[in-house]
């Protein structure tokens, strides 16, 4: 089980790898749309490969809940 | 009277990463045919082992995730227009005034085959690791209209995206598109062109089995040869061209250089068979009438014509009847694809930028491997060396599969 720091760097390589975002950038409390600029298509793909990468099932209703990547890393914790 | 003028190109092809790299490799008599290293050739048996493939890698022109959102096609439709773009003196930083209203921006640029290297590779995707795998991207890069989109995004252009599909002809079918748009006053200005990248495994052998490929595979640089007694087929190649026109009252009152004027232009089609060229050439006759007739021209003022000239048997020898029923036997013929292979949908646009190089530089490059001249050819073709020679107007042809038949007249 990864905890949330390991999670967060997870998850920031992934958003890095598709959207092209430096991982540092990719903290707890950005919004995904608002302030990574990343698409709708962009997080089907993110919602794929943190699937992979983490054992969890991200529904797509579910997925539209994860506004902030902080969202998505608690998401990930309870989950996986 | 509004004229159509050319303020900008980009071009990126089997000779080079840019226009002026295709260009002086062209003037120096290299070839852009290669064998195909990619392991598809082997596992699926193909006769064909050689295309004219591009200069520069793509993916490593192109950021890394702008790239990985693309299907190669748009990847030189965007590096193409990038570079037209700033060739014509419009380019301008983030958050800079643009130096051109965007709504009167148009793109008109299509592709002959579209996505295909896309859709197979997310096909297999779907096959061996199912649904979860397939990019949410595929129909942005599988569809025609691809890299006339992407192009339009780059810019930032909005006054109206258009994508003509007429398979080989495409290329010079949007610039004729382009010219009319001008003419009509829609808009200031139009990046036209083609971009082709379908070097792949079911195209090469839908082209082999249609029997229109050269097997010259123990010598990739000398398969390309138009107008050769000893041609045996063209070479499938990639790459795009995409040049800037303008309204000329525009680039006057802006300050551009410009580099010619699209003076004239012909569409018309054959309606004859679905791949072969009507052996009378009257439609292709009829496209170059039509190019001298709309730039007020007579057929005696056109010089050279930069042929279609495949390097197929049927094809070439039929465009030179053509040629001079339509125009006469004075025009110096030469055939570019000896060089660069077949473009598909980009080779009007890449093609069309030669013409319009040789117009303003006085220079006609050579044909490539011509050495023993098809005696069917009844009209003189540079070969050997590049010819110097003012040109008051060349002709581009372009034709395609359907029956398409695309003519540009260029002129300083």
């Amino acid at each position: 089980m990864a905890d949330t720091a390991e999670i967060t760097k997870g998850l920031a390589e992934i958003v890095e790898e598709v959207a092209g975002i430096d991982t540092a950038e990719v903290t707890v409390e950005k919004s995904f749309v608002d302030d990574l600029d990343i698409d709708s298509l962009s997080m089907v793909e993110i919602a794929v490969q943190a699937e992979d990468k983490f054992g969890v099932k991200i529904p797509d209703e579910q997925l539209a809940e994860l506004k902030t990547v902080g969202d998505a890393v608690s998401y990930i914790e309870k989950n996986q | 009277m509004t004229d159509v003028v050319v303020t900008g190109y980009g071009a990126t092809t089997p000779l080079g990463g840019d226009a002026a790299t295709t260009w002086e490799n062209l003037l120096a008599g290299k070839s852009g045919v290669r064998e195909i290293t990619a392991e598809w050739v082997e596992k699926r048996g193909l006769p064909v082992k050689i295309a004219s493939q591009l200069a520069v890698d793509p993916t490593e022109v192109l950021p890394r995730v702008q790239a990985r959102r693309m299907d190669r096609a748009e990847q030189v439709a965007v590096i193409a227009a990038r570079e037209a773009w700033a060739h014509a003196g419009l380019a301008v930083e983030k958050g800079e005034e643009p130096k051109v209203d965007p709504v009167r921006v148009a793109v008109v640029v299509g592709t002959g085959i579209g996505g295909v290297t896309t859709l197979l590779d997310q096909d297999d995707l779907l096959e061996t690791e199912g649904l979860r795998k397939v990019s949410p991207l595929v129909v942005p890069m599988l569809m025609p209209n691809g890299p006339a989109a992407l192009i339009s995004l780059e810019i930032g252009a909005q006054g109206g995206v258009h994508s003509p599909a007429s398979a080989c002809a495409t290329g010079a079918e949007a610039m004729a598109w382009a010219y009319r748009l001008l003419k009509a006053g829609e808009v200031d200005v139009v990046l036209a062109g083609g971009a082709e990248a379908c070097i792949a495994p079911i195209t090469v052998a839908g082209f082999v089995q249609a029997r229109t490929l050269s097997q010259r595979n123990d010598a990739p640089e000398l398969a390309s040869r138009p107008f050769d007694t000893g041609r045996d087929g063209f070479v499938l190649g990639e790459g795009a061209g995409i040049l800037i026109l303008e309204r000329s009252e525009f680039a006057e009152a802006r300050g551009a250089t410009v580099h010619g004027r699209l003076a004239g232009i012909g569409l018309t089609s054959d309606a004859y068979h679905i791949t072969g060229p009507d052996p009378e050439g009257t439609g292709q006759a009829r496209a170059m009438l039509a190019a001298v007739r709309t730039a007020g021209l007579e057929p005696s003022d056109v010089g050279h014509v930069n042929c279609h000239a495949t390097s197929t048997v049927v094809g070439d020898v039929g465009e030179a009847r053509a040629i001079k029923k339509a125009l006469g036997d004075h025009p110096v013929l030469t055939a570019p694809k000896g060089a660069l292979g077949h473009l598909v949908g980009g080779a009007g646009a890449v093609e069309g930028l030669i013409t319009l190089l040789s117009v303003r530089d006085g220079i006609i490059p050579a044909t490539l491997n011509l050495e023993e001249q098809d005696p069917g050819v009844e009209l003189e073709v540079v070969a050997g060396e590049p010819r110097k020679m003012e040109l008051t107007a060349a002709v581009n042809n372009s034709f395609g599969f359907g029956g398409h038949n695309a003519s540009l007249l260029f002129t300083k």
